[in-house]
């Protein structure tokens, strides 16, 4: 038996996504596992084709976008691609499978390609998608946070005008609002500031 | 008892019949809450109902049968109904549509044989023309009709397949010149000034099968009392929207939030089949344009699945005979009939038939006696009779 070694050549995967952002996180996460050639493209027009002149080994896409179908047809033995390709959903790891649907990844892998040399990748596309979804619901958190506090501050300021009391009472006297209420003070800072505009 | 149930949709017209079972109380006369899951693209959709997240899906009709063929992925489907015959159109890009102009044509709308000569004397040496998917009647109906045209093909053809709403991008940019789409994307492309529709692609098959309701291959038999519930609510909601009265609240359900979202006016062309063609506003009545219920059209023939499944098989190099065998069974007219006979349906009293034999309303036995079964030529009067044994 010879003991020729075939190093494995560097793995060439293309990241379809419009958000630059989210395309440099995925790419960073992705650039952790190994040495790798990255190819980052948006959802334009003329994916499958880009796709195709590239001829990757791996496509990472949001499950969400649309533009997955496009991709489809690489994936058919007859399509301009010199190799076909699997979807990723062809592979045996079920459980891997499941985690990236979950985390909003999908991929596709051409056949042949070892499950232990997209296991590594694939793990580090997902750790990127549920944390750019942690992300992104944080950022609404933060935001929604923002406009409640701004909400209160108007409603406060009503209050003030029209009892002609001070910042403390009127705060007081709209969480008292609230609590009889049963409701947030958000809400009732909310409905007063609408009611005041009305009455403008 | 009321039961949950999840069923996956693509914000298209012939979601109709699931939308339409929720919102006008027909799942619920079955103790059915339906909830309806919209998917952002069809490879999606197909991971949904094959993991689990829903219990059954509107899928385009090859894709079971694909499947099944062991050429679209690993899952395994099967159709528990036909949601609609037809109602899809091919269009062309505005120059293309000024150049076959500029030669003659008329855009007739009701001859496929005309269009597609003026489409290939006018398109010359390249034609890319767009389609959802790559399993997809939209595929296989234009290339049945430009085969059978019987004239040389442009040398740079390619069908491609463009997300419908970036249709009208593609379109503009001259990423392809022609598209075949379900509606509304058709009028939606026309609306935005970026196509003028050429032909319904009714007028290449009279009543080609277009989208199904799919489950996971075995669910109808795992849970026989959910599958009967929920293919006779689809049942009556296909029945309802036949109805002329309820056009306009069917457009209406249809265009909600969540559901098309786009301008009642704009469904209600295919649901009427009065289409506008062209962004100048010329009007083509398409009678048959969108079928729901008449005729039998829910029941899922065996033949329609082997005439898809020799489709596929021919152009991937499989053997057609076993191709026809395996895609009928996928097709289970079986489970439709023996659900729908509490509800009183009439159905054929055949499972397969040779597929584009009737050039006119022809009556048929049924399970009720006698049922008019509508025209399903195909525009070169071919005649498909599947390889199948007796079922």
């Amino acid at each position: 038996m010879s003991a020729r070694i075939i190093m494995p050549r560097r793995l060439s995967i293309i990241v379809v996504e419009k958000d630059r952002d989210r395309a440099l996180t995925i790419v960073d996460g992705l650039r952790e596992v190994g040495e790798m050639d990255v190819l980052v493209i948006g959802d334009d027009i003329g994916l499958a084709r880009r796709i195709a002149e590239r001829n990757p080994d791996l496509v990472l896409i949001d499950a969400g976008n649309p533009s997955r179908d496009a991709i489809e047809e690489l994936t058919l033995a007859s399509a301009p691609m010199q190799r076909p390709v699997a979807m990723f959903v062809d592979e045996s790891d079920g459980a891997l499978t499941r985690a990236a649907i979950e985390a909003g990844v999908s991929a596709y892998v051409v056949a042949g390609l070892t499950a232990s040399r997209i296991k590594p990748v694939l793990d580090a596309a997902i750790a990127r998608f549920h944390m750019m979804q942690k992300m992104r619901m944080e950022l609404a958190e933060t935001r929604r946070a923002l406009e409640e506090r701004k909400m209160i501050d108007r409603a406060k300021g009503i209050v003030m005008r029209a009892k002609g009391i001070g910042e403390d009472e009127a705060y007081a006297l709209l969480r008292r609002a609230a609590m009889d209420q049963g409701r947030r003070l958000a809400e009732v800072a909310q409905a007063l500031v609408t009611a005041a505009e009305l009455l403008k | 008892m009321t039961v949950p149930m999840r069923l996956g949709f693509l914000p298209l017209a012939d979601a109709a019949p699931l939308i339409v079972a929720e919102a006008m109380g027909f799942a619920r006369e079955e103790g059915l809450a339906l909830d309806l899951v919209a998917a952002p693209s069809w490879a999606s959709l197909r991971e949904l109902l094959a993991q689990g997240g829903v219990s059954a899906a509107q899928m385009l009709a090859p894709v079971p049968v694909a499947l099944s063929l062991g050429l679209a992925g690993p899952a395994r489907f099967e159709v528990l109904s036909v949601l609609n015959l037809n109602g899809n159109t091919v269009g062309v890009s505005t120059a293309l549509a000024d150049r076959m102009r500029g030669q003659g044509y008329g855009f007739a709308f009701d001859d496929a044989r005309a269009a597609g000569l003026a489409l290939l004397a006018a398109a010359a040496s390249r034609l890319r023309i767009g389609v959802p998917f790559a399993f997809s009647m939209h595929l296989e109906l234009l290339r049945y009709w430009l085969e059978a045209l019987g004239r040389p093909l442009p040398a740079a053809l390619e069908i491609v397949t463009v997300p419908p709403p970036l249709m009208p991008d593609a379109l503009a940019a001259g990423e392809v010149d022609a598209f075949c789409v379900g509606e509304p994307r058709g009028s939606v492309a026309v609306d935005r000034g970026a196509g003028e529709l050429l032909l319904p692609t009714s007028a290449i098959w009279a009543a080609a099968p277009e989208k199904v309701l799919a489950a996971r291959a075995g669910w109808a038999e795992e849970e026989p009392d959910l599958a009967g519930r929920l293919i006779r609510a689809v049942w009556r909601a296909g029945r309802w929207l036949e109805q002329a009265a309820n056009l306009s609240v069917a457009s209406e359900l249809l265009a909600a939030p969540g559901r098309l979202g786009v301008a009642p006016e704009v469904i209600e062309r295919s649901l009427s089949g009065r289409l506008v063609i062209s962004p100048d506003g010329q009007e083509r009545h398409v009678p048959g344009f969108l079928r729901f219920h008449d005729g039998a059209a829910g029941f899922p023939w065996r033949s329609q699945a082997a005439w898809i499944g020799h489709r596929l098989a021919v152009r991937h190099g499989l053997d057609p005979v076993a191709a026809q065998r395996v895609a009928a069974g996928v097709f289970r007219s079986d489970l439709h009939r023996m659900h729908l006979a509490p509800a009183g349906a009439d159905l054929p009293a055949a499972s397969a038939r040779a597929e584009g034999l009737l050039s006119g309303p022809t009556p048929v036995t049924s399970s009720r006696g006698r049922l008019i079964l509508p025209a399903d030529r195909f525009f070169d009067a071919r005649v498909f009779d599947p390889a199948l044994p007796a079922c």
